[in-house]
């Protein structure tokens, strides 16, 4: 018998490519599909082009009042016009460098992730932004100390409404989910109980009632004289009702965990905060990073509800102006800037989560 | 005892590795008893092992192997009876267990290695955080035992890119990176490739003959014979037969054990 001669290792095929056969594989893989894509294609067009014209082509961008805009065209001047009181609201406009500035220093906090920083460092940027960040960003927003002549939040408004209400609801509610979601886990009946009960109750509130109930009923059972800033209850409201939501995201991944994670961890003598802080909370969060996301790019929208208790975010602000006379029906413009501003946030926020998966990424599998 | 890699390896799974038992007690269970819900799986254990001796617990699956074991770092908590480790007493206070926790290293049939942690973080983590080593001294400690399970070129990789055998002895080296007294082995080959189970049983081989304290739940044969100083057979939640290996595999007492041993040595 001859002796085995291993064969040599050879290339892998190469995966035919190319316009055509992209096309002819997914949109005329077969008359009937074919066809398909025509007909769907034809009224992408018509539709399309009409809009592109009204959007871009045919529309004003630059001008003076009104009278610039053409009719049945686009009118973006009216955004350009708006466009600080769409940004900060009622804050005084010679004080907005406060939050322009409160801003950029929390998109340096954001960026490290992309960035091939050491690790610590990078760590250290994420301290930054979670704990540093707010504290310094509140200082300078509202102002009050330090000289910063003090803004009241009554005067805060537009997209920094929205991002101030986002942000908050996501940094404080991401402990508090963490907490009771390990509280559900807990051995101890009590602590599980109190956290099923918080999480059950909240979950089961529409935001909307949250909202009222912090505005119109919160007061009635406060001591007379006591007032209570309208923004602070409704980012209580917000941050306890996403809160419930991000507990019930964690828990999903604690409960992922393979049991030999927790026994690994509790034979190598290490305590129950030790555990979860160094092994499971690292590995469970990972895993939930989609989750998280979804969660919240879902907040970030809803926080246009604070509407409706006489906050302007970005959306009151913008409707605030539409029933403006000066200017003739601006509606979709305005309604379409409000689009194109949570779209540009959220598209960014489900980016971002994407890079953070990859980034957390160690579970190289063979 | 020192050893030198190839010719140790040739050897081990036949010269029986010199005992190292002393004669002084670390490990005392009197009477254990537990059951899961109704069922009694753990059934009037008494058990008494020698500092640096080897016990190779085998029996049929579900046989109360793997709970034995766990109740001795308290992965399982027993309902009666008493478990004393190194002078302490197992019970449900918390101080006691990790007290316990710390003289006592543990190697899964799953290894277990905590895959967002390089193999050096793994092995890092009890000395830096249980033991409080300083972590350069810990970084020492951890490449010596790398060494010692012969991959301490992996240490800066992930659980996740290395074999079977590769990560069951990083799990060894993690163990006894908290400088253990005893260490526990729950089927440490049972998971792996039939060509990854002699690295890992070498590995286990130069620890016993190191003098170290080990209680293995296995079936390789070749092992037992080589090092244990006692062989436990467990049936039903009992201990059926212990006896030294020689005993053991030529004239077992008990008929329960000659079949048991009839059917695993048959092939
Ligand atoms: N957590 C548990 N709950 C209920 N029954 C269990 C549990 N763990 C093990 N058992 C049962 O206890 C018996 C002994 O299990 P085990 O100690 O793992 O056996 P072995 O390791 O000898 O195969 C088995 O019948 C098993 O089904
Ligand atoms: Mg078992």
């Amino acid at each position: 018998m001859a002796t085995h001669q291993p064969l040599p290792n050879q290339p892998a095929p190469v995966t035919q490519r190319g316009v055509i056969r992209w096309l002819r594989a997914n949109l005329f893989s077969s008359w009937i599909n074919g066809l398909v894509t025509l007909v769907v294609g034809y009224y992408l067009l018509t539709m399309l082009i009409p809009l592109i014209d009204w959007a871009f082509i045919g529309a004003v961008f630059t001008g003076d009042g009104v009278d610039a805009c053409r009719p049945g065209k686009a009118c973006w001047i009216f955004v350009e016009e708006r466009f600080g009181f769409f940004m900060y609201g009622f804050y005084p406009e010679a004080l907005r460098w406060r939050p322009t500035l409160a801003f950029a220093l929390f998109a340096l906090a954001v960026v490290p992730p992309f960035l091939p920083l050491p690790g610590r460092l990078r760590r250290s940027v994420a301290i930054f932004g979670l704990t540093g960040l707010p504290v310094g960003g509140y200082i300078l927003i509202a102002g009050g100390v330090f000289g910063l002549e003090s803004v009241d939040t009554s005067q805060w408004g537009g997209l920094m409404l929205t991002l101030i209400l986002a942000y908050v609801g996501i940094i404080a509610a991401l402990p508090i989910g963490v907490a009771l979601a390990l509280g559900r886990r807990s051995e101890m009946p009590v602590i599980r109980g109190i956290c099923v009960i918080f999480i059950e109750f909240w979950r089961a509130v529409p935001l909307i009632t949250i909202l009222f109930m912090a505005s119109v009923m919160l007061p009635l059972f406060l001591p007379e004289g006591v007032t209570f800033d309208k923004l602070m209850r409704a980012l209580i409201g917000i941050t306890l009702f996403q809160a419930a939501y991000m507990a019930e995201v964690v828990r999903g991944g604690l409960q992922a965990i393979p049991k030999g994670q927790y026994e690994a961890a509790e034979a190598l003598g290490l305590g129950y905060w030790r555990r979860m802080r160094l092994i499971i909370l690292p590995q469970a969060l990972k895993i939930v990073v989609p989750g998280i996301a979804n969660t919240v790019i879902s907040l970030f929208k809803d926080t246009t509800l604070v509407l409706i208790i006489g906050l302007f975010d970005l959306l009151g602000a913008v409707k605030s102006t539409l029933s403006d006379p000066a200017w003739n029906n601006v509606m979709a413009e305005g309604y379409l800037f409000v689009a194109f501003c949570f779209w540009v946030f959220c598209f960014g926020m489900s980016r971002y989560s994407h890079r953070i998966e990859k980034q957390l990424d160690t579970d190289h599998r063979q | 005892m020192e050893n030198n890699g190839t010719s140790f390896e040739a050897e081990a799974l036949t010269t029986p590795v010199e005992s190292a038992a002393s004669d002084e007690s670390i490990i005392q269970v009197n009477d254990l008893n537990k059951w899961f819900g109704d069922f009694h799986v753990l059934n009037s254990i008494n058990l008494d092992v020698q500092k640096g001796e080897r016990i190779v617990i085998c029996g049929p699956s579900g046989s109360g192997k793997s709970t034995l074991i766990r109740c001795l770092n308290h992965l399982e908590a027993h309902q009666r009876g008493q478990i004393v480790i190194d002078g302490v007493e197992l019970n449900e206070d918390v101080k006691n267990i990790e007290a316990i926790r710390r003289e006592v290293g543990m190697v899964f049939q799953q290894f277990n290695l905590f895959p967002h942690l390089s193999v050096l973080e793994n092995c890092l983590l009890a000395p830096v955080w249980v033991r409080k080593t300083p972590r350069r001294e810990a970084i020492e400690m951890a490449m010596h035992y790398l060494e010692r399970v012969r991959i301490p070129e992996q240490a800066d990789k992930y659980p996740g890119q290395l074999s079977g055998g590769q990560q069951q002895r990083v799990a060894i080296a993690r163990a006894l990176c908290m400088q253990p007294k005893i260490m526990l082995f729950d089927e440490p080959t049972s998971a792996l490739d039939p060509e990854m189970i002699k690295e890992v049983l070498d590995v286990m081989v130069e620890l016993a003959s190191s003098g170290m304290t080990m209680l293995c739940v296995t079936h390789e044969m070749g092992f037992a014979k080589t090092v244990a100083d006692r062989v436990i057979f467990m049936d039903g939640g009992q201990i059926v037969e212990a006896a030294p290996p020689r005993d053991f595999f030529t004239r077992p007492e008990q008929p329960r054990t000659r079949d048991f041993l009839e059917q695993i040595l048959q092939h």
